[in-house]
């Protein structure tokens, strides 16, 4: 890794003000970008930590919505949402492993948006909103494919706020060595609709099978997903899994999303 | 070159380092401490695992710096003496729960940090909360053994795999 100038600034303010520089990074909990700067696949001349940033890390519940605060790591959000959104909960106490969710952030996972990331999964398929230092985004403009967000250089995420669904429920099949989802299925279901979102399984990043919205909004059973087929086309193909194998996975992992929601 | 400071095993400790200096190497080469281990150097194989403020991290994935004014944790600070081992360290050693040892220290911190949380894990819980600890040896059934004795539970039951 090379050096780098590194900085822990006490408000969110003074962060903005770091991060003008050119080549400054934002440090979340540092569990995706210190491997990739190990991995010498970034750069950045200077880090600006988050974690030293009073009022960054909460949980807040209350109402048909959750709200949790940009740097706060993934254990805590498990521990806290328990009762108020038992799928996120789920979701987030199987990201990596306990000292991985120790320290990776909330907004750490949904800025760097990896396509096999968990959190965009629960983000999208809720239609959540990414708050920031300046404005706030809805999930359907935030992610912009593989690695891609609307976040501008130096906006830092001071929260994410999810409606709560009636029902929901997130489907991972892990990679055994890396432990993110081969495909992961986010499924939640509002009075106003279902709606299912896939992660893991496409070159541009999470997203929306509206297929199986649609089907699932007039009838919410495991039995409908069955009969749909998903497209492989745009799917990843890696050693691990071949597109269609993945389009397959799909469709059986939003089925038992669908039966294990209720 | 920035000064960090920190209370490594209840001792107040002060380095200047770089910023790019990882806590595992800070406790290491800068301290001295070896026990904590560099398996990977990935945040792969957990044998760096150390407690900070309480809570169990990859120490390979932290920097020092963030580290700052914490309380850290290490195997060293474990045992009080060779005679006064932590019951997990004496648990391993009764259930053969290490082989070469390459992986123990990140096993028992990794542990410790399980019981603190779930004093009485149930064997499928102690495998979940070890995930991101590998050991190349001994299998994991020892180990599961230990910390369930460890917890004061019957690893005897425990079947054979
Ligand atoms: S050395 Fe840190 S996880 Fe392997
Ligand atoms: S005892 Fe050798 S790696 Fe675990």
């Amino acid at each position: 890794m090379y050096n780098f100038e590194f900085v822990r600034p006490s408000s969110v303010a003074d962060a903005v003000a770091a991060l003008a520089d050119e080549d400054a990074m934002a440090l979340g909990g540092g569990q995706t970008l210190l491997p990739t700067m190990k991995a010498r696949l970034a750069a950045p001349t200077k880090l600006v930590s988050l974690s030293g940033i009073d009022g960054l890390s909460y949980v807040k519940t209350g109402g048909d919505s959750v709200e949790i605060g940009g740097a706060t790591v993934h254990a805590d959000v498990a521990a806290e949402v328990a009762d108020a959104f038992p799928a996120l909960a789920a979701l987030v106490a199987r990201i990596g492993d306990p000292a991985v969710r120790n320290r990776g952030t909330i907004g750490g996972s949904v800025a760097n948006n990896d396509p096999a990331a968990c959190y965009p999964a629960a983000v999208l398929a809720t239609g959540g909103t990414i708050v920031t230092d300046k404005r706030e985004i809805a999930a359907e403009d935030f992610f912009q494919g593989m690695f891609a967000t609307a976040l501008e250089a130096g906006e830092i995420i001071t929260a994410v706020r999810f409606p709560v669904p009636q029902a929901a429920h997130y489907e991972k099949f892990a990679q055994p060595a890396s432990r993110f989802p081969l495909v992961g299925i986010f499924v939640a279901r509002f009075a106003s609709g279902v709606r299912v979102a896939v992660t893991g399984a496409s070159e541009s990043g999470v997203f929306r099978w509206t297929e199986a919205e649609t089907a699932l909004s007039s009838d919410f059973s495991a039995d409908v997903v069955e009969g749909l087929t998903p497209s492989a086309d745009g799917l990843i193909g890696d050693l691990h899994g071949t597109p269609t194998y993945r389009a397959n996975m799909i469709r059986v992992m939003t089925a038992r999303a669908v039966a294990a929601a209720g | 070159m920035t000064k960090v400071s920190m209370t490594v095993n209840g001792k107040a400790v002060a380095r200047d380092v770089e910023a790019r200096r990882m806590l595992v190497d800070y406790l290491r080469q800068d301290l001295d401490l070896t026990g904590t281990h560099v398996g990977c150097d990935t945040s792969q194989c957990g044998a760096c695992v150390v407690h900070v403020n309480g809570k169990a991290v990859k120490a390979c994935t932290m920097l020092a710096a963030e580290a700052e004014g914490a309380k850290v944790t290490t195997i060293e600070g474990m045992a009080s003496s060779d005679d006064d081992l932590h019951r997990l360290q004496v648990a391993f050693n009764d259930h053969h729960g290490l082989q070469c040892g390459f992986c123990t220290p990140g096993m028992i911190m990794s542990a410790a940090a399980l019981l603190s949380e779930n004093p009485t894990p149930s064997e499928a819980e102690i495998r979940h909360y070890l995930e991101g600890n590998i050991c190349r040896c001994t299998g994991y059934h020892n180990i599961v053994k230990a910390v369930l004795a460890a917890s004061g539970q019957d690893s005897a039951a425990l079947a054979a795999e």
